[in-house]
């Protein structure tokens, strides 16, 4: 990363790197020091005394049974959700890769989505699914199943699956069509020669795809553990019963709403882990597609 | 390649379409929705088909955002809100990770490799994993409420700084000699030389970055409690409430409608350097 050529100016490059470095000081570091910090502190309820306790906040978050409860809830969300969204963009970026016309009128048409917010997509479901307003809603209900995302902790679940894949699903197809693309003619036509459509997509076409694929796995994953906050703070808030309460949700609320700084400071640290993980894994893989 | 078979060649058009309906779906009924009145809404009785109060329910919510049941804030104050937020971020973000991208790869100076992997490590520290310290920061600055607490804690940005790294380091060294014999400073290559070079790029990370900006939820839920303050997406769900089913759902639709369209405008106006941003920030 060094070049030959540069510039000689004692002072400028600091003033340059000022703004960037500012911010991020004061706005990233101190408060992922002060989480980290808080995380093996605990607080007596009126916040007169704080005692350094060690792992005790971890430990006590571990063995929390809400806490396992939301990471279940996790798991199954941000599964259904990678394996939807990207289960459809594949879908769609295959049959738009396949030579047909009007191919990049169904690109626009399949591209805006993106542009919508979580919470946004989170309403427009909401307006659709609502037990007693909505379309779909009321034709489940007419249809004899007791529709009521408000009551129903598994059909809460479906709905902000649903709103939270919906919205991704642009992204992958996105990116599952630039990586189709770049797949040489010749292999694909050669694979004709000797192979049925079905046949070609599973050991020719699925196989190249793969740094797609595994760099979708890992965007996927971090969409849906953090930026799906809207769409369940805006569907159903974490109910019922904690039915559709994420990692992320329960952050939120034992800290800005319960204020129990030690356990959602502990929290916090658990979850950047889980990202420092994701990260590492997905430059891991950067690294192997420079080599190749 | 053989010309594909009838059967191979209405397969994907089909499956295609399906997936477009899927996507307007919605869309569409939040703009039937958005024509009827709250009663016929409320009802359980909307029709598939739009109703006659468009114009009166588009400026209703407009002009006082609010309905019968529903107290909002009115649209055109959340769309400035939510614009001046959008184009303060991305103009914020891009002009400051320009600058440290250009420190970097242009000077050598001691700390030049920490201060890099400092900007680097911010990749992994979301604002959702940090949110009560950001949030303590922030009020012990006495930023709540105030626009520049809404906007600059999100403007530092690893994504940006790398983009322009990698955009710099093309940069043949011939260029930067002959800058330099030119007389030119390290001002003024940067002024006439590296901006003009990396337009493409910024045009592309403006568009990512306007729909990162426009779509936040979290940051704005904490820091902005004033109605002044509060932006499209989280005035529509503020507007939602409990979801009971009579509440002014066509003020709220139309509201939606109203929010859908700055960021859907900028990428299909923009298709082109989307893409390209997408799938060059994500490398």
């Amino acid at each position: 990363m060094r070049r030959r050529v540069i510039f000689d100016n004692k002072v400028l490059p600091y003033v340059l790197v000022a703004p960037q470095l500012a911010v991020t000081l004061v706005f990233f570091f101190w408060p992922a020091g002060q989480a980290i910090y808080q995380s093996v502190l605990l607080q007596d309820p009126f916040g007169l005394r704080t005692q350094f306790v060690w792992f005790e906040n971890f430990t006590t978050v571990l063995r929390d049974p809400l806490y396992l409860g939301s990471m279940r809830v996790t798991a199954i969300f941000s599964t259904a959700v990678t394996l939807f969204s990207m289960g459809a963009g594949l879908l769609f970026a295959t049959m738009a890769d396949a030579r047909i016309r009007a191919v990049h009128v169904y690109r626009t048409l399949m591209t805006w989505p993106y542009a919508v917010a979580p919470a946004v997509s989170a309403v427009l479901w909401l307006f659709i699914f609502h037990p007693s307003i909505g379309i779909l809603g009321r034709a489940l209900l007419g249809l004899g199943i007791p529709w009521d995302y408000k009551l129903n902790g598994v059909q809460a679940l479906i709905l902000v699956i649903l709103a939270a894949s919906w919205k991704q699903v642009s992204y992958n197809f996105l990116f599952f069509l630039a990586g189709l693309q770049s797949i040489p003619r010749s292999v694909v036509e050669a694979a004709t020669m000797d192979a049925g459509p079905a046949r070609r997509f599973w050991s020719i076409i699925l196989p190249l795809l793969s740094p797609t694929t595994f760099f979708l796995l890992v965007v996927n994953i971090v969409y849906a553990f953090f930026d799906t906050f809207g769409v369940i703070h805006a569907l159903t808030g974490g109910g019922p019963a904690k039915a559709t309460e994420t990692l992320i949700y329960k952050v939120f609320t034992d800290g800005v709403i319960n204020l129990d700084l030690g356990s959602s400071s502990a929290q916090s640290v658990i979850l950047l882990l889980i990202v420092v993980t994701l990260t590492a894994l997905q430059f891991k893989y950067v690294e192997r597609k420079v080599h190749y | 390649m053989a010309a594909p078979a009838r059967s191979e060649r209405w397969i994907p058009h089909f499956v295609l379409a399906v997936g477009v309906a899927i996507f307007v779906f919605p869309i569409y009924f939040a703009l039937i929705g958005s024509t009827h009145e709250a009663s016929v809404i409320g009802r359980g009785e909307m029709p598939l088909t739009p109703g006659r109060h468009l114009i009166e329910n588009y400026a209703q919510a407009w002009n006082l955002g609010s309905g019968e049941k529903v107290r909002g804030t009115p649209v055109h104050t959340m769309l400035t809100n939510s614009f001046l937020m959008a184009m303060a971020i991305t103009v914020g973000k891009i002009a400051i990770s320009l600058l440290s991208a250009y420190a970097v790869v242009f000077f050598a100076f001691p700390l030049r490799m920490l201060f890099f992997w400092m900007i680097f490590i911010t990749l992994m520290l979301p604002v959702e994993v940090r949110i009560i310290p950001t949030y303590k920061v922030v009020s012990d600055l006495g930023m709540i409420n105030s626009f520049s607490g809404l906007t600059v804690p999100l403007i530092a940005s690893a994504t940006a700084t790398l983009l322009f790294r990698q955009v710099f380091m093309t940069i043949p060294d011939e260029l930067v000699e002959a800058a330099k014999i030119d007389g030119a400073g390290a001002m003024r290559f940067f002024w006439t030389i590296l901006l003009p070079l990396s337009r493409t790029n910024i045009a592309a990370l403006f568009v990512i970055l306007f729909i990162y900006g426009w779509n936040q939820y979290l940051w704005p839920l904490l820091i902005t409690s004033s109605r002044e303050m509060e932006t499209i997406v989280i005035g529509i769900v503020k507007m939602i409430g409990t979801g009971d089913a009579q509440t002014d759902w066509q003020i709220i639709m139309a509201t939606t409608i109203f929010a859908l369209i700055p960021p859907v405008a900028v990428i299909l106006f923009m298709q082109h350097w989307f893409v390209k941003g997408l799938i060059e920030t994500e490398k």
